[in-house]
């Protein structure tokens, strides 16, 4: 059975990125699958690498990460503004980020229009597709 | 503010912030990109010598590696002298089982994996110190992986510039399209640095990186 764990942005909006990172990794390490609203500025991903190296035991091996995007060049500029307005009032929650623990989840490759997540439940790979 | 000024005198070509005198040139990359063979062509090329160890077993550089005083030269006769970091592969899972599948003992798999992560904190605490990078990618492997977004992303934060060297492309699976997709921005030459390959184009993108 494999666990998934939606992490709203309001859950997370108000912590420290420090704070933010621990209660995600808290999370991957009980071997729940972390789908974030939001995305992690790119110096908490950073830090996320980091905090999971120091973190990898005989137990806990790592862990698979992607950050779904919408592609702004590929908006209009209508809808640009409209995502720039939301921005400012609400905080960055366009885009999606899913955490696994890497003794679950084998590998997530992103294609333009779907995410693949390859788990290595019962020794064989079971793909979960999920659209954008 | 001090971040403003330190721009402005870096786009001027005179930095007082910098007190190093020469350029740090970081190696970064996914473990197994082909780094380390990198930098042992340059410092071959350049210096007569190796630099790093290579392996086919991910994760052999485990430490940061700099040589000092590497001065390349082009067609023109124009030099260009740096210090050439290369460093620790970055990934986001370190299984020691996977280096005893690639036949290693418990105990030095055990070591190895624990010195990889070691290795993986340091080459992002290192980040900050570098003036330019190359990113070296295994051009026969998916470009897209949240690793590589992360580094050129960092760098991009960071204002450093950045080289994207697509390595490998002497393999039949390569695909430097895939790569130049999936990095628009940024300059990318396809090398072979086993091999030699195009490093001549190489070592002219380096002049207009540094």
């Amino acid at each position: 059975m494999v666990t998934f764990q939606f992490v709203p942005y309001n859950d997370v909006e108000d912590l420290s990125s420090a704070k933010r990172i621990n209660k995600l990794l808290n999370i991957v390490k009980d071997d729940c699958i972390v789908i974030m609203e939001g995305r992690l500025t790119k110096e908490e991903e950073a830090d996320l690498i980091e905090c999971t190296m120091e973190g990898i035991d005989s137990r806990f091996k790592g862990i698979e990460l992607s950050v779904i995007y919408p592609d702004k060049d590929k908006q209009s500029a209508t809808r640009w503004l409209k995502g720039a307005f939301a921005h400012l009032l609400l905080g960055d929650r366009q885009g999606l980020t899913i955490i696994g623990p890497a003794s679950i989840v084998k590998k997530i490759e992103k294609n333009p229009d779907k995410i693949e997540l390859f788990t290595k439940e019962n020794g064989r790979s079971l793909a979960r597709k999920k659209k954008r | 503010m001090g971040g403003f000024f330190k721009k402005l005198f870096k786009k001027l070509g005179f930095n007082p912030f910098n007190r190093k005198n020469t350029i740090k040139l970081g190696l970064y990359g996914p473990p197994n990109g082909g780094k380390s063979t990198l930098a042992n062509r340059i410092c071959q090329d350049w210096l007569g010598e190796e630099m790093s160890t290579i392996s086919h077993i991910a994760h052999e550089t485990r430490e940061i590696t700099i040589k000092e005083q590497v001065t390349i030269k082009n067609k023109k006769g124009k030099e260009l002298t740096f210090s050439l970091v290369d460093t620790p592969g970055i990934a986001t899972k370190i299984d020691y089982e996977d280096f005893i599948r690639r036949g290693m003992k418990k105990l030095d798999a055990k070591k190895r994996a624990k010195e990889a992560t070691k290795g993986v904190v340091d080459a992002i605490k290192w980040l900050d110190d570098m003036d330019s990078v190359v990113v070296v990618l295994d051009a026969t492997q998916d470009p897209y992986s949240q690793v590589n977004i992360t580094i050129i992303g960092n760098l991009q934060a960071r204002d450093i510039p950045v080289l994207i060297a697509a390595n490998k492309v002497d393999l039949k699976k390569a695909n430097m399209d895939v790569v130049k997709a999936a990095f628009p921005q940024y300059e990318v030459v396809g090398i072979s640095a086993k091999y030699g390959k195009n490093i001549e184009g190489f070592y002219e993108q380096l002049f207009k990186l540094v």
